[in-house]
Protein backbone atom coordinates (compact mmCIF):
# COMPACT_ATOMS: atom_id res chain seq x y z
CA UNK A 1 0.00 0.00 0.00
CA UNK A 2 2.81 2.35 1.25
CA UNK A 3 4.58 1.89 -1.61
CA UNK A 4 1.67 1.73 -4.54
CA UNK A 5 1.37 4.68 -6.70
CA UNK A 6 -2.35 5.47 -4.87
CA UNK A 7 0.21 5.46 -1.33
CA UNK A 8 2.88 7.44 -2.81
CA UNK A 9 0.30 10.13 -4.02
CA UNK A 10 -0.89 10.22 -0.17
CA UNK A 11 2.22 10.67 1.42
CA UNK A 12 3.69 12.97 -1.13
CA UNK A 13 0.49 15.21 -0.14
CA UNK A 14 1.11 16.23 3.37
CA UNK A 15 5.32 16.66 2.31
CA UNK A 16 4.07 18.87 -1.11
CA UNK A 17 3.15 22.06 0.89
CA UNK A 18 5.47 21.43 3.95
CA UNK A 19 8.22 20.91 1.04
CA UNK A 20 7.36 24.42 -0.41
CA UNK A 21 7.68 26.04 2.83
CA UNK A 22 10.58 24.02 3.92
CA UNK A 23 12.92 24.95 1.25
CA UNK A 24 12.22 29.05 1.54
CA UNK A 25 13.16 28.63 5.13
CA UNK A 26 16.24 26.62 4.19
CA UNK A 27 17.24 29.51 2.05
CA UNK A 28 16.59 32.01 4.82
CA UNK A 29 18.69 29.46 7.63
CA UNK A 30 21.27 29.54 4.67
CA UNK A 31 21.39 33.27 4.93
CA UNK A 32 21.66 33.34 8.91
CA UNK A 33 18.10 33.51 9.94
CA UNK A 34 14.50 32.50 10.96
CA UNK A 35 11.38 33.14 10.04
CA UNK A 36 8.92 32.24 13.46
CA UNK A 37 5.75 33.32 11.71
CA UNK A 38 6.08 31.47 8.56
CA UNK A 39 3.50 29.30 9.85
CA UNK A 40 1.00 31.38 11.10
CA UNK A 41 1.81 33.42 7.79
CA UNK A 42 -0.15 30.46 5.99
CA UNK A 43 -2.94 31.00 7.91
CA UNK A 44 -2.58 34.80 7.88
CA UNK A 45 -2.80 34.95 3.77
CA UNK A 46 -5.63 31.82 3.43
CA UNK A 47 -8.02 33.82 5.70
CA UNK A 48 -7.49 36.89 3.87
CA UNK A 49 -8.26 35.01 1.00
CA UNK A 50 -11.34 33.35 2.64
CA UNK A 51 -12.58 37.29 3.59
CA UNK A 52 -12.36 39.30 0.40
CA UNK A 53 -13.53 36.12 -1.70
CA UNK A 54 -15.70 34.51 0.67
CA UNK A 55 -16.85 37.10 2.79
CA UNK A 56 -16.74 39.87 0.56
CA UNK A 57 -17.74 37.71 -2.19
CA UNK A 58 -14.92 39.29 -4.48
CA UNK A 59 -13.22 38.02 -7.53
CA UNK A 60 -10.72 35.43 -6.21
CA UNK A 61 -7.87 36.46 -8.01
CA UNK A 62 -8.12 40.53 -6.64
CA UNK A 63 -8.35 38.33 -3.23
CA UNK A 64 -4.90 36.55 -3.54
CA UNK A 65 -3.63 39.21 -4.60
CA UNK A 66 -4.49 40.72 -1.41
CA UNK A 67 -3.53 38.08 0.60
CA UNK A 68 -0.21 38.53 -1.17
CA UNK A 69 0.26 42.00 -0.39
CA UNK A 70 -0.14 41.58 3.30
CA UNK A 71 2.45 38.41 2.93
CA UNK A 72 4.88 40.68 1.61
CA UNK A 73 4.34 43.28 3.85
CA UNK A 74 4.51 40.92 6.63
CA UNK A 75 7.96 39.62 5.41
CA UNK A 76 9.46 43.24 4.47
CA UNK A 77 8.16 44.18 8.17
CA UNK A 78 10.70 41.04 9.33
CA UNK A 79 13.72 41.74 7.38
CA UNK A 80 13.99 45.17 7.69
CA UNK A 81 13.71 45.20 11.28
CA UNK A 82 16.20 42.54 11.21
CA UNK A 83 18.57 44.07 9.54
CA UNK A 84 17.99 47.53 11.07
CA UNK A 85 18.14 46.57 14.47
CA UNK A 86 20.54 43.47 14.52
CA UNK A 87 18.30 41.93 17.09
CA UNK A 88 18.05 37.94 16.28
CA UNK A 89 15.52 37.10 14.03
CA UNK A 90 14.36 34.83 16.05
CA UNK A 91 13.15 37.30 18.44
CA UNK A 92 12.12 39.40 15.95
CA UNK A 93 10.06 36.70 13.86
CA UNK A 94 8.41 36.07 17.57
CA UNK A 95 6.97 38.98 17.88
CA UNK A 96 5.37 39.16 14.19
CA UNK A 97 4.34 35.98 15.12
CA UNK A 98 2.70 36.65 18.11
CA UNK A 99 0.78 39.91 16.14
CA UNK A 100 -0.41 37.69 13.27
CA UNK A 101 -1.71 35.39 15.39
CA UNK A 102 -3.75 37.89 17.22
CA UNK A 103 -4.79 39.58 14.36
CA UNK A 104 -5.75 36.40 12.39
CA UNK A 105 -8.22 35.65 15.25
CA UNK A 106 -9.63 39.24 15.69
CA UNK A 107 -10.39 40.27 12.14
CA UNK A 108 -11.42 37.00 11.50
CA UNK A 109 -14.02 37.52 14.53
CA UNK A 110 -14.62 41.04 13.10
CA UNK A 111 -15.45 40.30 9.58
CA UNK A 112 -17.25 36.87 9.98
CA UNK A 113 -18.90 37.07 13.62
CA UNK A 114 -16.89 33.12 13.85
CA UNK A 115 -13.32 31.90 13.95
CA UNK A 116 -13.74 30.43 9.90
CA UNK A 117 -13.87 31.92 6.80
CA UNK A 118 -15.62 30.18 4.13
CA UNK A 119 -17.35 30.21 1.04
CA UNK A 120 -14.24 30.36 -0.85
CA UNK A 121 -15.92 28.27 -3.41
CA UNK A 122 -18.28 30.26 -4.94
CA UNK A 123 -16.41 33.57 -5.33
CA UNK A 124 -15.86 34.71 -8.94
CA UNK A 125 -12.67 33.03 -10.61
CA UNK A 126 -12.97 29.81 -8.23
CA UNK A 127 -12.12 27.47 -11.15
CA UNK A 128 -8.68 29.08 -12.54
CA UNK A 129 -7.94 29.38 -8.89
CA UNK A 130 -8.60 25.89 -8.43
CA UNK A 131 -7.09 24.43 -11.68
CA UNK A 132 -3.98 26.61 -10.36
CA UNK A 133 -3.64 25.79 -6.71
CA UNK A 134 -5.51 22.62 -5.79
CA UNK A 135 -6.04 20.38 -8.91
CA UNK A 136 -5.13 16.63 -9.70
CA UNK A 137 -3.14 16.02 -12.24
CA UNK A 138 -2.67 11.80 -13.06
CA UNK A 139 0.45 10.19 -13.42
CA UNK A 140 0.88 6.27 -13.46
CA UNK A 141 -2.76 5.50 -12.15
CA UNK A 142 -2.54 7.16 -9.30
CA UNK A 143 -4.41 11.19 -8.87
CA UNK A 144 -1.39 13.59 -7.61
CA UNK A 145 -2.19 17.02 -6.02
CA UNK A 146 -0.74 20.05 -8.64
CA UNK A 147 1.02 21.04 -5.46
CA UNK A 148 3.99 18.59 -5.77
CA UNK A 149 4.24 19.93 -9.00
CA UNK A 150 5.01 23.70 -7.25
CA UNK A 151 7.08 21.59 -4.54
CA UNK A 152 9.64 20.43 -7.41
CA UNK A 153 9.40 23.29 -9.14
CA UNK A 154 10.29 25.24 -6.30
CA UNK A 155 13.08 22.98 -5.48
CA UNK A 156 14.43 23.26 -8.65
CA UNK A 157 14.30 26.95 -8.33
CA UNK A 158 16.43 27.26 -5.00
CA UNK A 159 18.90 24.63 -6.10
CA UNK A 160 19.52 26.82 -9.07
CA UNK A 161 19.28 30.08 -7.12
CA UNK A 162 21.61 29.11 -4.43
CA UNK A 163 24.33 27.35 -6.60
CA UNK A 164 24.27 29.23 -10.19
CA UNK A 165 23.53 32.73 -9.20
CA UNK A 166 25.00 35.72 -7.31
CA UNK A 167 22.28 36.33 -5.31
CA UNK A 168 23.17 32.27 -4.00
CA UNK A 169 26.39 33.27 -3.75
CA UNK A 170 25.26 36.44 -1.59
CA UNK A 171 23.18 33.94 0.69
CA UNK A 172 26.12 31.61 1.99
CA UNK A 173 27.75 34.96 2.60
CA UNK A 174 25.39 36.59 4.31
CA UNK A 175 24.63 33.68 6.62
CA UNK A 176 28.41 33.06 7.08
CA UNK A 177 29.70 36.35 8.39
CA UNK A 178 27.73 39.35 7.18
CA UNK A 179 29.75 41.71 8.44
CA UNK A 180 32.53 39.93 6.03
CA UNK A 181 30.26 39.55 3.35
CA UNK A 182 29.25 43.81 3.74
CA UNK A 183 33.13 44.67 3.86
CA UNK A 184 33.52 43.02 0.01
CA UNK A 185 30.81 44.26 -1.30
CA UNK A 186 27.99 41.67 -0.30
CA UNK A 187 24.31 43.54 -0.13
CA UNK A 188 23.81 41.64 2.93
CA UNK A 189 21.19 43.65 4.14
CA UNK A 190 19.19 43.68 0.46
CA UNK A 191 20.03 39.64 0.92
CA UNK A 192 18.05 39.60 4.30
CA UNK A 193 15.34 41.54 3.21
CA UNK A 194 14.79 39.51 -0.38
CA UNK A 195 15.19 35.73 1.91
CA UNK A 196 12.20 37.05 4.53
CA UNK A 197 9.92 37.92 1.60
CA UNK A 198 10.86 34.75 -0.09
CA UNK A 199 9.25 32.96 3.08
CA UNK A 200 6.53 35.18 2.86
CA UNK A 201 6.05 34.71 -0.77
CA UNK A 202 6.22 30.98 0.04
CA UNK A 203 3.75 31.51 2.75
CA UNK A 204 1.10 33.24 0.51
CA UNK A 205 1.48 30.47 -1.73
CA UNK A 206 0.83 27.48 0.34
CA UNK A 207 -1.75 29.86 2.53
CA UNK A 208 -3.57 30.23 -0.85
CA UNK A 209 -3.25 26.46 -1.93
CA UNK A 210 -5.20 25.58 1.74
CA UNK A 211 -7.70 28.30 0.93
CA UNK A 212 -8.54 27.07 -2.52
CA UNK A 213 -8.47 23.57 -1.55
CA UNK A 214 -10.68 23.19 1.17
CA UNK A 215 -12.57 26.62 0.89
CA UNK A 216 -12.69 27.43 4.08
CA UNK A 217 -10.21 28.00 7.16
CA UNK A 218 -9.71 28.19 10.68
CA UNK A 219 -8.77 31.26 12.56
CA UNK A 220 -5.85 28.98 13.87
CA UNK A 221 -4.48 27.58 10.83
CA UNK A 222 -0.65 27.71 10.28
CA UNK A 223 0.13 28.11 13.88
CA UNK A 224 2.97 25.35 15.46
CA UNK A 225 3.78 24.34 11.32
CA UNK A 226 6.92 26.79 11.78
CA UNK A 227 8.88 24.90 13.60
CA UNK A 228 7.75 21.78 11.37
CA UNK A 229 9.68 23.65 8.97
CA UNK A 230 12.58 24.24 10.54
CA UNK A 231 12.81 20.82 11.53
CA UNK A 232 12.65 19.41 8.11
CA UNK A 233 15.87 22.17 6.76
CA UNK A 234 17.60 20.94 9.47
CA UNK A 235 16.98 17.20 8.68
CA UNK A 236 18.36 18.27 5.06
CA UNK A 237 21.39 19.83 6.70
CA UNK A 238 20.95 23.41 7.23
CA UNK A 239 23.18 24.37 9.74
CA UNK A 240 21.57 26.37 12.84
CA UNK A 241 24.31 28.93 12.40
CA UNK A 242 23.64 29.72 9.26
CA UNK A 243 26.18 29.62 5.49
CA UNK A 244 25.46 25.78 5.29
CA UNK A 245 22.23 23.84 3.79
CA UNK A 246 21.08 22.95 0.65
CA UNK A 247 17.05 22.96 -0.88
CA UNK A 248 17.27 19.59 -1.59
CA UNK A 249 18.30 18.19 1.71
CA UNK A 250 14.89 20.65 3.15
CA UNK A 251 13.18 18.86 0.61
CA UNK A 252 14.35 15.57 1.21
CA UNK A 253 13.32 16.67 5.05
CA UNK A 254 9.70 17.87 4.36
CA UNK A 255 9.90 14.08 2.22
CA UNK A 256 10.45 12.31 5.39
CA UNK A 257 8.18 14.32 7.41
CA UNK A 258 5.59 12.97 5.13
CA UNK A 259 6.85 9.76 4.86
CA UNK A 260 7.04 9.33 8.46
CA UNK A 261 3.62 10.87 9.10
CA UNK A 262 1.79 8.60 6.76
CA UNK A 263 3.87 5.56 7.52
CA UNK A 264 2.97 5.47 10.89
CA UNK A 265 -0.99 4.96 9.94
CA UNK A 266 -0.01 2.53 7.31
CA UNK A 267 1.67 -0.05 10.25
CA UNK A 268 -1.15 0.68 12.39
CA UNK A 269 0.38 2.66 15.00
CA UNK A 270 -0.78 5.12 17.20
CA UNK A 271 -0.24 8.52 15.31
CA UNK A 272 0.14 9.97 18.66
CA UNK A 273 3.91 8.68 18.78
CA UNK A 274 4.33 10.66 15.46
CA UNK A 275 6.09 13.79 17.12
CA UNK A 276 8.57 11.56 19.29
CA UNK A 277 9.68 9.98 15.45
CA UNK A 278 9.65 13.64 14.56
CA UNK A 279 11.98 14.48 17.81
CA UNK A 280 14.26 11.80 17.39
CA UNK A 281 15.04 12.07 13.27
CA UNK A 282 15.47 16.04 14.34
CA UNK A 283 18.39 14.89 17.18
CA UNK A 284 20.06 12.22 14.65
CA UNK A 285 20.62 14.51 11.70
CA UNK A 286 22.13 17.31 13.75
CA UNK A 287 24.33 14.86 15.13
CA UNK A 288 24.97 13.08 11.81
CA UNK A 289 25.39 16.53 10.38
CA UNK A 290 28.05 17.56 12.83
CA UNK A 291 30.25 14.18 12.44
CA UNK A 292 30.01 14.67 9.17
CA UNK A 293 31.14 18.06 8.62
CA UNK A 294 34.17 17.43 11.41
CA UNK A 295 35.21 14.40 8.93
CA UNK A 296 35.18 16.37 5.84
CA UNK A 297 37.07 19.13 7.90
CA UNK A 298 39.77 17.24 9.23
CA UNK A 299 40.07 14.61 6.02
CA UNK A 300 41.42 17.94 3.71
CA UNK A 301 44.31 19.25 6.03
CA UNK B 1 57.47 65.09 5.67
CA UNK B 2 61.27 64.97 6.94
CA UNK B 3 62.40 62.48 4.22
CA UNK B 4 61.48 64.11 1.30
CA UNK B 5 64.65 64.82 -0.28
CA UNK B 6 65.97 61.39 0.36
CA UNK B 7 62.88 59.58 -1.23
CA UNK B 8 63.77 58.99 -5.29
CA UNK B 9 61.13 61.24 -6.79
CA UNK B 10 58.75 59.34 -8.00
CA UNK B 11 56.78 61.48 -10.63
CA UNK B 12 53.37 61.89 -10.67
CA UNK B 13 51.14 62.47 -7.87
CA UNK B 14 50.38 60.19 -4.64
CA UNK B 15 47.43 57.42 -5.28
CA UNK B 16 46.64 58.42 -2.17
CA UNK B 17 47.75 61.18 0.46
CA UNK B 18 45.91 61.96 3.73
CA UNK B 19 46.58 65.85 4.95
CA UNK B 20 46.74 67.03 8.95
CA UNK B 21 43.89 64.54 9.00
CA UNK B 22 42.49 63.98 12.77
CA UNK B 23 39.34 62.25 13.66
CA UNK B 24 37.89 62.76 17.49
CA UNK B 25 34.98 59.89 18.87
CA UNK B 26 33.24 61.54 21.28
CA UNK B 27 36.21 63.24 23.68
CA UNK B 28 38.69 60.65 22.30
CA UNK B 29 41.22 62.18 20.32
CA UNK B 30 41.72 58.88 17.95
CA UNK B 31 43.80 60.96 15.59
CA UNK B 32 45.51 63.71 15.29
CA UNK B 33 47.82 65.54 12.74
CA UNK B 34 48.29 62.26 10.68
CA UNK B 35 50.00 63.38 6.84
CA UNK B 36 51.10 60.02 4.80
CA UNK B 37 51.12 59.09 1.26
CA UNK B 38 51.11 56.04 -1.17
CA UNK B 39 52.51 55.76 -4.20
CA UNK B 40 51.92 53.12 -7.44
CA UNK B 41 54.73 50.45 -6.87
CA UNK B 42 55.59 51.85 -2.91
CA UNK B 43 55.00 50.61 0.40
CA UNK B 44 54.34 52.72 3.33
CA UNK B 45 54.62 51.03 6.08
CA UNK B 46 52.33 52.30 9.11
CA UNK B 47 53.64 50.84 11.96
CA UNK B 48 52.38 51.76 15.81
CA UNK B 49 51.50 49.82 19.07
CA UNK B 50 47.75 49.20 20.65
CA UNK B 51 45.75 51.75 20.91
CA UNK B 52 48.42 54.14 18.61
CA UNK B 53 44.86 54.52 16.06
CA UNK B 54 46.29 52.25 13.29
CA UNK B 55 42.82 51.06 12.93
CA UNK B 56 40.95 54.54 12.87
CA UNK B 57 43.31 55.01 9.84
CA UNK B 58 42.38 52.33 7.84
CA UNK B 59 39.23 53.12 8.46
CA UNK B 60 39.67 56.75 7.45
CA UNK B 61 41.00 55.36 4.15
CA UNK B 62 39.03 52.38 3.58
CA UNK B 63 35.89 55.01 3.57
CA UNK B 64 34.03 53.52 6.99
CA UNK B 65 34.60 56.52 8.74
CA UNK B 66 35.22 60.51 7.90
CA UNK B 67 38.10 62.60 8.77
CA UNK B 68 36.71 65.31 10.92
CA UNK B 69 39.88 67.85 10.32
CA UNK B 70 41.88 67.42 7.36
CA UNK B 71 42.23 66.38 3.71
CA UNK B 72 42.14 63.05 1.64
CA UNK B 73 43.59 63.04 -1.42
CA UNK B 74 42.97 60.69 -4.31
CA UNK B 75 45.52 61.48 -6.85
CA UNK B 76 46.27 64.76 -5.58
CA UNK B 77 42.22 65.22 -5.86
CA UNK B 78 40.25 66.19 -2.76
CA UNK B 79 38.00 63.29 -2.14
CA UNK B 80 35.36 61.95 0.57
CA UNK B 81 34.32 58.75 0.52
CA UNK B 82 30.95 58.34 2.12
CA UNK B 83 31.00 54.45 2.19
CA UNK B 84 33.11 51.21 1.87
CA UNK B 85 32.13 51.14 -1.70
CA UNK B 86 32.99 54.38 -2.80
CA UNK B 87 36.59 53.46 -1.78
CA UNK B 88 36.00 50.10 -3.32
CA UNK B 89 35.17 51.59 -6.15
CA UNK B 90 38.31 54.37 -6.56
CA UNK B 91 40.22 51.12 -6.53
CA UNK B 92 41.07 51.27 -2.94
CA UNK B 93 40.91 47.93 -1.09
CA UNK B 94 41.18 46.49 2.41
CA UNK B 95 42.21 43.79 3.59
CA UNK B 96 41.26 43.23 7.08
CA UNK B 97 42.51 41.08 9.88
CA UNK B 98 39.23 39.38 9.66
CA UNK B 99 40.14 38.71 5.31
CA UNK B 100 36.28 39.07 4.77
CA UNK B 101 36.57 35.40 3.79
CA UNK B 102 33.77 33.16 4.64
CA UNK B 103 35.51 29.55 6.29
CA UNK B 104 32.81 27.65 4.91
CA UNK B 105 32.65 28.27 1.29
CA UNK B 106 34.69 27.23 -2.05
CA UNK B 107 38.00 29.19 -2.51
CA UNK B 108 36.74 30.56 -5.95
CA UNK B 109 33.52 31.55 -4.20
CA UNK B 110 35.06 33.60 -2.19
CA UNK B 111 37.29 35.10 -4.51
CA UNK B 112 35.08 36.50 -6.17
CA UNK B 113 32.30 37.09 -3.33
CA UNK B 114 30.79 40.56 -4.07
CA UNK B 115 32.04 40.86 -7.77
CA UNK B 116 30.90 37.37 -9.28
CA UNK B 117 30.81 37.10 -12.85
CA UNK B 118 27.96 36.40 -14.99
CA UNK B 119 27.07 34.73 -17.99
CA UNK B 120 23.28 34.25 -20.14
CA UNK B 121 21.08 36.36 -20.54
CA UNK B 122 17.72 38.53 -18.39
CA UNK B 123 16.31 35.83 -15.99
CA UNK B 124 19.08 33.34 -17.16
CA UNK B 125 22.00 35.65 -15.96
CA UNK B 126 24.09 32.83 -13.76
CA UNK B 127 27.23 33.36 -11.59
CA UNK B 128 29.70 31.85 -14.50
CA UNK B 129 31.56 29.04 -12.19
CA UNK B 130 33.93 28.14 -14.88
CA UNK B 131 35.49 31.35 -15.47
CA UNK B 132 35.80 31.85 -11.71
CA UNK B 133 37.00 28.83 -11.02
CA UNK B 134 39.20 28.95 -13.79
CA UNK B 135 40.02 32.68 -12.80
CA UNK B 136 40.99 31.73 -9.55
CA UNK B 137 43.36 29.10 -10.05
CA UNK B 138 44.94 31.53 -12.42
CA UNK B 139 45.38 34.09 -10.13
CA UNK B 140 46.56 32.68 -7.43
CA UNK B 141 49.07 30.47 -9.87
CA UNK B 142 50.30 34.55 -10.74
CA UNK B 143 50.95 35.87 -7.31
CA UNK B 144 53.04 32.43 -6.46
CA UNK B 145 49.83 30.73 -4.75
CA UNK B 146 49.95 27.06 -4.66
CA UNK B 147 46.55 25.42 -3.98
CA UNK B 148 45.37 22.24 -4.59
CA UNK B 149 42.16 22.31 -4.96
CA UNK B 150 40.04 25.71 -5.71
CA UNK B 151 37.02 23.71 -4.28
CA UNK B 152 38.21 23.46 -0.86
CA UNK B 153 36.54 25.67 1.91
CA UNK B 154 38.65 28.48 2.93
CA UNK B 155 38.38 27.58 6.57
CA UNK B 156 40.93 24.23 5.33
CA UNK B 157 43.67 27.15 4.67
CA UNK B 158 46.06 27.69 7.06
CA UNK B 159 46.45 30.93 8.21
CA UNK B 160 49.44 32.19 5.99
CA UNK B 161 47.35 31.31 2.68
CA UNK B 162 44.10 32.32 3.18
CA UNK B 163 46.02 35.84 3.68
CA UNK B 164 47.18 35.53 0.57
CA UNK B 165 44.05 34.39 -1.05
CA UNK B 166 42.69 37.81 0.20
CA UNK B 167 45.60 39.78 -1.08
CA UNK B 168 45.63 37.56 -4.50
CA UNK B 169 41.63 38.83 -4.75
CA UNK B 170 41.72 42.55 -4.31
CA UNK B 171 44.62 42.66 -6.41
CA UNK B 172 42.40 40.78 -9.01
CA UNK B 173 39.88 42.88 -8.17
CA UNK B 174 41.48 45.51 -10.01
CA UNK B 175 42.59 47.23 -7.08
CA UNK B 176 45.29 50.67 -6.95
CA UNK B 177 45.85 50.48 -3.40
CA UNK B 178 46.13 47.94 -1.33
CA UNK B 179 45.65 48.32 2.52
CA UNK B 180 46.48 45.50 4.63
CA UNK B 181 45.92 45.57 8.26
CA UNK B 182 48.26 43.05 10.33
CA UNK B 183 48.50 40.65 7.43
CA UNK B 184 52.10 39.24 9.53
CA UNK B 185 50.03 39.62 13.43
CA UNK B 186 49.27 36.25 13.44
CA UNK B 187 51.36 34.30 11.41
CA UNK B 188 54.28 31.86 12.46
CA UNK B 189 58.00 33.21 11.02
CA UNK B 190 57.78 31.44 7.76
CA UNK B 191 53.80 32.29 7.20
CA UNK B 192 54.89 35.73 7.56
CA UNK B 193 58.01 35.70 5.35
CA UNK B 194 55.77 34.08 2.27
CA UNK B 195 52.97 37.09 3.16
CA UNK B 196 56.12 39.49 2.93
CA UNK B 197 56.81 38.17 -0.67
CA UNK B 198 52.70 38.44 -1.86
CA UNK B 199 53.38 42.37 -0.49
CA UNK B 200 56.28 42.74 -2.24
CA UNK B 201 54.79 40.96 -5.62
CA UNK B 202 52.22 43.45 -5.29
CA UNK B 203 54.70 46.38 -5.31
CA UNK B 204 56.08 45.05 -8.37
CA UNK B 205 52.83 44.44 -10.40
CA UNK B 206 52.89 48.60 -9.76
CA UNK B 207 50.35 48.89 -6.63
CA UNK B 208 50.41 51.31 -3.88
CA UNK B 209 50.50 49.83 -0.38
CA UNK B 210 49.48 51.05 2.83
CA UNK B 211 51.14 47.94 5.10
CA UNK B 212 50.05 47.92 8.79
CA UNK B 213 51.73 46.47 11.29
CA UNK B 214 53.43 46.71 14.88
CA UNK B 215 56.83 44.16 13.50
CA UNK B 216 59.61 46.31 12.38
CA UNK B 217 61.28 43.60 11.60
CA UNK B 218 58.23 42.94 8.85
CA UNK B 219 58.02 46.30 7.84
CA UNK B 220 61.49 47.05 7.74
CA UNK B 221 62.49 44.92 4.71
CA UNK B 222 59.59 45.68 2.43
CA UNK B 223 58.87 48.98 3.57
CA UNK B 224 59.42 52.29 0.98
CA UNK B 225 58.51 54.70 3.67
CA UNK B 226 57.57 54.36 7.52
CA UNK B 227 54.91 56.55 9.50
CA UNK B 228 54.83 55.95 13.44
CA UNK B 229 51.98 56.45 15.28
CA UNK B 230 51.34 56.88 18.97
CA UNK B 231 48.38 57.29 20.87
CA UNK B 232 46.56 59.13 17.67
CA UNK B 233 49.79 61.30 16.78
CA UNK B 234 52.53 60.82 13.93
CA UNK B 235 56.28 60.29 16.03
CA UNK B 236 57.89 60.92 12.94
CA UNK B 237 57.72 60.10 9.18
CA UNK B 238 60.64 58.47 7.04
CA UNK B 239 61.67 57.07 4.20
CA UNK B 240 63.71 54.23 3.33
CA UNK B 241 67.48 54.55 3.98
CA UNK B 242 66.51 57.24 6.15
CA UNK B 243 65.96 54.98 9.26
CA UNK B 244 67.39 51.11 10.10
CA UNK B 245 65.86 48.63 11.28
CA UNK B 246 66.39 49.30 15.04
CA UNK B 247 65.98 52.84 15.02
CA UNK B 248 62.45 51.54 14.02
CA UNK B 249 62.21 49.25 16.79
CA UNK B 250 63.41 51.62 19.43
CA UNK B 251 61.04 54.74 18.27
CA UNK B 252 58.01 51.83 17.98
CA UNK B 253 58.57 51.30 22.19
CA UNK B 254 58.71 54.56 22.70
CA UNK B 255 62.42 55.57 22.03
CA UNK B 256 64.04 55.83 25.63
CA UNK B 257 61.13 53.70 27.01
CA UNK B 258 62.60 50.71 25.48
CA UNK B 259 66.38 51.53 27.32
CA UNK B 260 64.49 51.98 30.32
CA UNK B 261 62.85 48.54 29.73
CA UNK B 262 66.37 46.74 28.86
CA UNK B 263 67.58 48.69 31.90
CA UNK B 264 65.22 47.41 34.41
CA UNK B 265 65.24 43.88 33.16
CA UNK B 266 68.76 43.51 32.98
CA UNK B 267 70.13 41.18 35.52
CA UNK B 268 71.71 42.55 39.19
CA UNK B 269 75.44 42.72 38.84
Amino acid sequence: MFRSARGVANWLDPSSTLGIMAVAVALLMIGGHFDLSAGVMTGTTALAVGIVAGEFGQNIWLAIGVALVVALAVGFLNGWLVTRTGLPSFIITLGTFLMLQGINLGLTKLFTGTVTAGGIAHAPGYDVAEAVFASRITIGGAQIRIAVVWWVLATVLASYVLLRTRFGNWIFATGGDDVAARNVGVPARRTTIVLFLTTATAAWFVGTTLAVRFTNVQANAGIGQELIYIVAAVIGGCLLTGGFGSAVGASLGALIFGMTQLGIVYLNWEADWFYFFLGAMLLLAVLANRLVRRYAEAARR
Amino acid sequence: MTGMEATPDVPGTPLLELRDVGKTFGSVVALDGISTSVRAGEVTCVLGDNGAGKSTLIKILAGVHRPDRGELLLDGEPATFGAPRDALDAGIATVYQDLAMIPLMAIWRNFFLGSEPTTGWGPFRRFDRTLARETTRRELAAMGIDIRDPDQPVGTLSGGERQSVAIARAVHRGARVLILDEPTSALGVKQAGVVLRYIARARDRGLGVVFITHNPHHAHPVGDRFLLLNRGRSMGSYAKGEVTREELTRLMAGGGELDQLTHELERPG
